[in-house]
């Protein structure tokens, strides 16, 4: 379990990194759920209807984030908190592979991933905040009351 | 290709990946907007202000840019977006993707942009999984059904 993050420094920090991530999903225009569905939308690209900006997106964030997330090896310890989260053990088990599942359904039914349901509370809040409470409510429940048989197993594979 | 926007998508992926490498160097945290708000449940004493400001922040973000981005990028739509579901849609898609990043552990942002920046095996097979799945649901919505 990664330490709490406290502090007035830690909290104005992470504030700062939302806004800018708020900013990057509206200046790519990722707040726009037809445009995610845009890019999802394959069979249109014999059309040449296909957007593949969403790509563009993750290559951009990816690079910047592949230095950015090696500033570990430069710091003893993050400015504002006491220790680096710690990866995941790198383990692909039946959750990970379910709980993906399920995200990309709902995810191409709306159009809707988390950040950009979020940060469009601030555009169209009418609009997406029965999306946010029922994503809110999925991720808790899920978290409260875990499925059984993939609880067993995800309890077994951290025992092996 | 009419829709196609490929440099606002550049700078606006660049500016998501500078928020990430801020909350890691400062938080130690990931930038994953799923984990962000899953761990508010069950909450943690000291581990509760950091994830609203976060939060927070990300409509403030989405505000200034959708003001600022259309004049200096002309690419970049000024309507406002827009959602295509009923409201019952919505609470379904909205569980969906609850349920489906608190149990795969990370969504477009923790495995999509943060996992794939760290090479993690995890986040490849999460990604592949959930781009075919939503793939496969906007092929039976937008063209079977």
């Amino acid at each position: 379990m990664s330490r709490p993050v406290t502090g007035l420094v830690a909290v104005v920090a992470s504030a700062l990194s939302g806004v800018i991530f708020g900013l990057g999903l509206a200046v790519a225009r990722m707040t726009d759920p037809q445009k995610i569905k845009d890019f999802l939308d394959i069979a249109a690209i014999p059309e040449g209807g296909w957007d593949p900006s969403l790509a563009f997106v993750m290559g951009g964030a990816a690079i910047v984030a592949f230095f950015g997330l090696r500033l570990d090896r430069l710091l003893r310890k993050p400015l504002a908190a006491a220790a680096f989260a710690p990866s995941p053990a790198p383990r692909i088990d039946r959750p990970l592979v379910v709980g993906s599942a399920i995200f990309g359904v709902g995810w191409g039914l709306s159009g809707l991933c988390p950040g950009p349901a979020i940060a469009d509370l601030g555009l169209i809040a009418g609009g997406v905040l029965p999306f946010v409470l029922a994503m809110l409510a999925g991720s808790w429940l899920a978290e409260a009351f875990p499925i059984p048989r993939i609880g067993n197993n995800s309890a077994k594979m951290a025992v092996e | 290709m009419e829709h196609f926007t490929p440099l606002s998508a550049a700078i606006g992926g660049a500016l998501i990946g500078l928020a990430a490498t801020i909350l890691w160097a400062f938080n130690g945290r990931t930038a994953g907007v799923s984990g962000v708000f899953g761990g508010l449940y069950p909450p943690r004493q000291g581990d509760v202000w950091w994830r609203l400001a976060f939060l927070v922040g990300l409509p403030v973000g989405a505000v200034i840019g959708a003001n600022v981005a259309p004049r200096v990028l002309a690419e970049v739509a000024t309507t406002l977006p827009a959602v295509d579901l009923p409201v019952i849609g919505m609470v379904v898609a909205g569980l969906l993707v609850g349920i489906g990043t608190r149990l795969g552990r990370g969504c477009t942002s923790g495995h999509g942009i943060c996992g794939l920046a760290r090479l993690s095996r995890r986040s490849f097979v999460a990604v592949a999984i959930f781009m075919a799945t939503a793939i496969a649901t906007v092929f039976i919505t937008r063209h079977v059904i």
